[in-house]
């Protein structure tokens, strides 16, 4: 690691803060239950509201008993689309392309299960649960469209957020032409709701015109701008505090009815109101991971090279917004075939919008993808290890341009060897356990994009020589708090315990959305570059100050550690940041740094993480029950920050992939719409007692592209590969290939 | 307030060792009643209807479902919660643990799984990794901090087991 990072105005050592397994700065908070949530705040006078929600899918909502529920004792209010308050902006409007239309009621249309219809505030939760109960609803209701069959496709403009929908390189038709072999196949993935263990919450008081939210938010200066927006307000005038997030995977990244009704409750009552979801709402109105489709073909020649991959995703949206999983993107970037072609399509139904969840895109067409990979190495003869090396892609498929850096080979290499694959028998059914189970084992390649978006920073260095750093950033469970403070405190020179980092706050420099796996790398980077401007400044001061060491040092530069700035050619000159700030009289000097991704950064290479995940399965032959008995991921991701907290969430994303491939999905009942399982109990988040012993290996990969940090982001990268890896060692133990998703029992019976 | 809900009852209890009497509405849930009139708010409720075990605390020895109980029925118990075991030091060793191995991510499930972790290490001595499996798998990670917290309680069992052995 280099003493100094990068070259520039204030170059300063980058490692002995980053790079180590520091526990969590949040962890006795934690651990002791200190640490606050939003449903945790208890403001004096706090009411309590509930959220009715929509039992059908499709219609108008005819009859709300609303007296009923006025005269349940406790019951303050009940908003309904008749007595709503007005607001500043419209809920189905769209200004950019973060918003995403919600239910606030503006109107009496239901257009899926789960709606807002009403909001019941009450003294007491307990009255206002009642009063929502009491409003016993009746609905004009329509026949809803459910499931691609139900729905009604159409051609998305755009997949994802503002993704294009298709893409193609080389000629596909041909390179399937000329394959000796040829592979199709079709993969379904179902509706997945986020379930973060904390139900979305708000706690809301005005005081004037000010408006304080205690909200986990994964993008609190967005989200303060949205709020304002709804309220009229100017931003400056709202304050979203989140200091801490039950889990968020993508849901906690918007404005939703429920938080926008409560707000209006609490103007309307003149008192702070708090809001929590149930978690059968937690299938409602907070998005959800879309349904799929997809078919893949592949050519591969003799040799088993491939000659053509097609991927195809067609995506479950709802009736009046558009969030189709990115599915087919999967197959863009991390397979060598000469001719690449990846199509998207939607089906409408009367379901809510679907959203980014841990992966979005990525996990669904990784499943495909790897599977499809799998059922390739299959026909071409080969290891599905040996195959994959085969098509390793040296650069990037579907530009050409190089990868910024690209240690994949050393993932398998590395995993494998600790997984033991070499000797895997090719044919299914060939291995038992001591209680004569069969034995599978499968692989999948991991591949998640380096994200960066955009973000601001401030530093301040004080006179006793310690630091704050400052930016809006969220950590939702990932460690932010502790790993950026790693970053900023090698951008101000000092030990993280030196340094005061104030983030998860609104009115905050904008440290962007923790999403994409991309807030490490982009508020880190305007963490240190904040750093680095008030290390400059303070360095001006010095060079111009004849009592100071460093008096003339401008052309020589410095170096910043251990709260000195030293000559950068004679480290024996020195001065400390309080030596400098006190002679020049000052209490503080302050520096601001941004992030964001250059655009000639992005135009001459692709950027992502890597890694390669391996499983082995156990199904018992008579009952076809599977269980996964242990799993390998190993993982390149750039400069790891902090292995420790980096380690648990590849391990995460690894137990999100096991469920993607065994457990989770949502079921819509067909007549009603709604979902059937919603609630814990049916759907199927994965206990302890189903996962195996886990083993990340962390692959040493240094980035000088990806950004100064040199740091990708894992908090996704884990999932991709996992689910495939888990769906061929099940075709390896029982050689049947089950193409739906989750594989249960009933796929494996004859 | 005595008015507007008719169906209140009285409670006497003892709350992290300290002794409690409250009015509560008959319908709280005694991890509402925690979080809400004690402002314990370590314990959360993440399901509220007995998966999850977001809301475990101990009542009476026993870790309970505080959103499976009525604050009305836990009349005359002993409740403890992680805020209470923190100050005794009674969890000490598997909050340190915890932390070291980073056993937790967002958090929200950690008071309650400590609560759960420290029953099963109280009563099965050197437990296997199989057995915490088992015991805490009412306890749901979202995040998921699965293997961590198989590590943290392991590392505690035997460091206890080792203890009592000396
Ligand atoms: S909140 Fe009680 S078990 Fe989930
Ligand atoms: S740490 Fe987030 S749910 Fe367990």
């Amino acid at each position: 690691m280099p003493e100094d990072f990068a070259p520039g105005p204030a170059p300063t050592r980058f490692g002995s803060n980053s790079g180590q397994p520091m526990t969590r700065r949040d962890g006795v908070a934690k651990v002791t239950g200190a640490a606050a949530f939003a449903a945790d705040a208890r403001p004096e006078g706090l009411l309590h509201a509930v959220v009715a929600t929509s039992t059908v899918a499709r219609g108008r909502v005819g009859v709300l008993d609303v007296a009923a529920a006025l005269a349940h004792p406790g019951v303050l209010d009940v908003m309904t689309p008749t007595n709503r308050p007005a607001l500043a902006a419209d809920p189905d409007d769209k200004p950019h392309r973060f918003s995403f239309r919600f239910e606030a009621l503006q109107d009496d249309r239901v257009r899926y299960a789960g709606q807002p219809i009403a909001l019941v505030t009450a003294e007491t939760p307990e009255a206002a649960a009642e009063g929502a109960r009491l409003l016993a609803p009746r609905y004009e209701a329509e026949a809803p469209r459910l499931g691609f069959e139900g729905g009604v496709a159409y051609a998305p403009e755009t997949v994802g957020i503002g993704s294009p929908p298709q893409f193609s390189r080389g000629d596909v038709e041909a390179g399937l032409a000329t394959a000796a072999r040829r592979i199709e196949a079709h993969y379904e993935t179902p509706a997945q709701y986020h379930n973060a263990m904390e139900p979305h919450a708000v706690v809301a008081q005005w005081d004037g015109d000010r408006l304080i939210l205690d909200l986990p938010h994964q993008a609190p200066v967005l989200g303060r701008a949205m709020f304002a927006a709804f309220f009229g307000a100017p931003p400056e005038n709202v304050l979203i505090r989140t200091p801490f997030i039950g889990g968020g995977f993508g849901s906690k990244a918007l404005v939703t009815g429920a938080h926008v009704l409560a707000v209006l409750a609490a103007r309307k009552l003149g008192r702070p109101v708090k809001l929590a979801l149930r978690r059968d709402q937690m299938f409602g109105p907070v998005g959800h991971r879309g349904a799929t489709r997809q078919t893949l073909r592949l050519g591969i020649d003799a040799q088993g090279r491939l000659t053509a991959l097609e991927h195809r995703s067609d995506g479950m949206t709802s009736s009046f917004d558009e969030f189709v999983e990115p599915a087919a993107n999967a197959s863009k970037n991390l397979y060598a075939a000469p001719a690449i072609a990846v199509s998207h399509g939607g089906v409408r139904a009367d379901i809510g919008t679907p959203m980014a969840m841990r992966a979005p895109g990525e996990a669904s067409g990784s499943a495909a993808l790897e599977c499809a990979v799998d059922e390739a190495a299959l026909a071409a003869g080969l290891d599905p290890l040996a195959f994959r090396l085969l098509n390793y892609a040296e650069t990037d498929p579907a530009s050409g341009l190089p990868f910024s850096s690209k240690a994949l080979r050393a993932c398998y290499a590395d995993g494998a060897g600790r997984f033991g694959w070499a000797g895997r028998p090719l044919e299914p059914r060939r291995m038992r356990d001591a209680q004569g189970r069969l034995l599978g084992w499968g692989i999948g390649t991991a591949q998640f994009p380096a994200t960066m978006f955009a973000a601001q920073a401030r530093a301040t260095i004080r006179a006793d020589g310690g630091a704050a750093l400052e930016i809006a950033g969220v950590d939702m469970g990932q460690g932010a708090w502790t790993a950026l403070a790693q970053i900023a405190a090698d951008g101000v020179g000092l030990d993280a315990g030196r340094i005061e980092l104030r983030s998860g706050s609104s009115d905050l420099p904008d440290g962007g959305i923790a999403g994409g796996s991309g807030h490490t790398a982009t508020a880190g980077s305007a963490l240190h570059a904040a750093g680095g401007d008030a290390l400059a400044k303070l360095f001006e001061i010095a060079a111009a100050d004849p009592a100071s060491p460093l008096f003339g040092a401008d052309n020589a530069g410095f170096v910043a550690r251990d709260g000195r700035l030293r000559r950068r050619d004679d480290d024996s000159r020195s001065e400390s940041y309080g030596e400098i700030l006190a002679r020049a009289g000052l209490s503080e000097v302050v520096g601001s740094g941004a992030a964001s991704r250059p655009p000639s950064v992005a135009e001459a290479c692709a950027m992502f993480a890597h890694g390669a995940v391996f499983a082995e399965v156990a199904v018992d032959p008579d009952l076809c029950q599977i269980r996964v008995t242990r799993m390998v991921g190993a993982f390149a991701a750039g400069r790891i920050v902090n292995p420790l907290l980096a380690r648990s969430q590849l391990e995460g994303g690894m137990i999100w992939g096991l469920s993607f491939a065994l457990h989770e999905e949502a079921e819509h009942d067909r007549v009603s719409g709604r979902v059937i399982n919603a609630d814990l109990a049916g759907y199927h988040v994965p206990s302890h007692a189903d996962i195996p012993a886990l083993d990340v290996l962390l692959v040493d990969e240094a980035d000088a592209q990806v950004n100064p940090l040199g740091v990708k982001g894992v908090g996704e990268l884990g999932i991709t590969g996992a689910a495939g890896a888990i769906a061929n060692a099940i075709w390896h133990a029982t050689g049947v290939r089950a193409r739906r998703f989750p594989i249960r029992i009933e796929a494996l019976m004859g | 307030m005595t008015d507007m809900f008719p169906q209140q009852i009285d409670v006497a209890l003892s709350v992290n060792g300290e002794a409690v009497e409250a009015r509560v509405p008959a319908g709280r849930h005694l991890i509402d009643f925690l979080r809400l009139d004690l402002g314990l708010t370590g314990a959360h409720a993440g399901c509220e209807h007995g998966v999850c075990g977001a809301c475990t605390v101990r009542v009476d020895g026993r870790s309970v479902r505080g959103c499976l109980m009525l604050a009305a029925q836990a009349h005359g118990a002993e409740v403890w919660t992680v805020e209470g075991l923190s100050e005794t030091g009674e969890i000490a060793d598997l909050q340190e643990a915890f932390v070291a191995r980073n056993a937790l991510q967002c958090g929200f499930c950690t008071p309650g799984m400590l609560v759960a972790a420290q029953e099963l290490v109280a009563s099965a001595p050197a437990p296997t990794r199989e057995q915490i499996r088992e015991r805490l798998s009412g306890n749901y990670c979202r995040c998921t901090g699965y293997e961590a917290i198989i590590d943290a309680v392991e590392a505690v069992a035997q460091a206890r087991a080792g203890g009592a052995a000396r």
